[in-house]
């Protein structure tokens, strides 16, 4: 037995999805930008306490993973069921080394005090309240999707693994790949704007 | 029922391999960009070199160049929408302080 199965429907649906998301994200930064407009001084300072280093390695890994998971789809699409399993299990491993880093790198803020309604940062003037405000919205809405992605991600696995998603009825592994995408997307413009922009 | 048959285009592993390394060198430019005080341009050239990283996920790992036209427009209606709504935002900010 054979099912159609309508590809142009099923990756419509998920864009439509993304555009969703984009304008989720989308708010947030449009928050962002109006108030660096406000407070660019204090998003500079501010700015400058975070990791670059470690901000730096998280968007190379993420992109990293972006690559294997379009090498998982090129590989299932060519019939190379062994290889696209393995490269989506280094996909996973990237999302799993960009939360363990972004952990790292909240602790040692939190540590310092610096963290939403802490009396440290609530010291500091509004500009540092509102940048601090944002960067954990934002790092932590992003991270949600980093661990629903590789939740999604873990799925497309256990289907290709159980032989429901193939070389000729991929889908499924396309379209959580194009939500992977997404979330390298919002970092690409996250890393600059609150690590580097400063 | 007849089965029906849409051409899927396959990236190599190659090409792969390019956009990748596109990708990691465009990010290398943007740490250095960022050692250097442009003004106000620091925003614009962090976000220029942000959206030619985006485009090359989006057009490539995400396959857009290879979607039909349908695709293609809505990815562009989404980033018009967002532009707009940024843009007027910015018509009132920048004359109210």
């Amino acid at each position: 037995m054979s099912a159609i199965k309508d590809y142009t429907g099923a990756k419509l649906g998920m864009w439509l999805f993304l555009f969703t998301e984009v304008l989720l994200f989308g708010g947030l930064f449009l928050l962002y930008a109006a108030y660096l407009h406000k407070f660019p001084q204090e998003f500079h300072v501010s700015g400058k306490e975070l990791n670059v280093v470690l901000g730096g390695i998280n968007t190379v890994v993420l992109i990293t993973s972006s690559w294997f998971m379009a090498l998982s789809i090129s590989a299932l699409q060519q019939g190379h069921v062994g290889q696209s399993k393995k490269f989506l299990l280094l996909t996973l491993a990237m999302a799993a080394a960009f939360l363990v880093i972004k952990y790292f790198e909240w602790s040692a803020k939190i540590r310092l005090g610096i963290f939403p309604d802490s009396q440290v940062l609530l010291a500091r003037p509004p500009g540092d309240v509102i940048f601090f405000g944002l960067y954990y919205l934002m790092t932590g809405l992003h991270g949600l999707h980093v661990i629903i992605g590789g939740g999604l991600l873990s799925f497309a696995y256990f289907l290709i693994h159980t032989g429901r998603v193939t070389q000729k009825d991929f889908v499924f592994l396309e379209n959580s790949g194009l939500y992977w995408h997404l979330v390298d997307l919002v970092w690409i413009y996250l890393f600059p704007l609150f690590y580097l922009i400063a | 029922m007849k089965e029906q048959h849409e051409a899927h285009h396959i990236t190599s592993y190659r090409f792969n391999a390019i956009i990748w390394g596109a990708l990691l060198v465009l990010t290398v430019v943007t740490v250095v960009a960022a050692q250097f005080d442009f003004g106000f341009l620091n925003v614009v050239v962090a976000m220029t070199i942000a959206t030619t990283k985006a485009a090359l996920v989006i057009f490539f790992f995400m396959h857009l160049h290879y979607e039909k036209p349908l695709f293609k427009i809505l990815v562009f209606l989404t980033f018009f929408l967002l532009a707009i709504a940024i843009g007027f935002t910015f018509f009132d900010i920048a004359y109210r302080y």
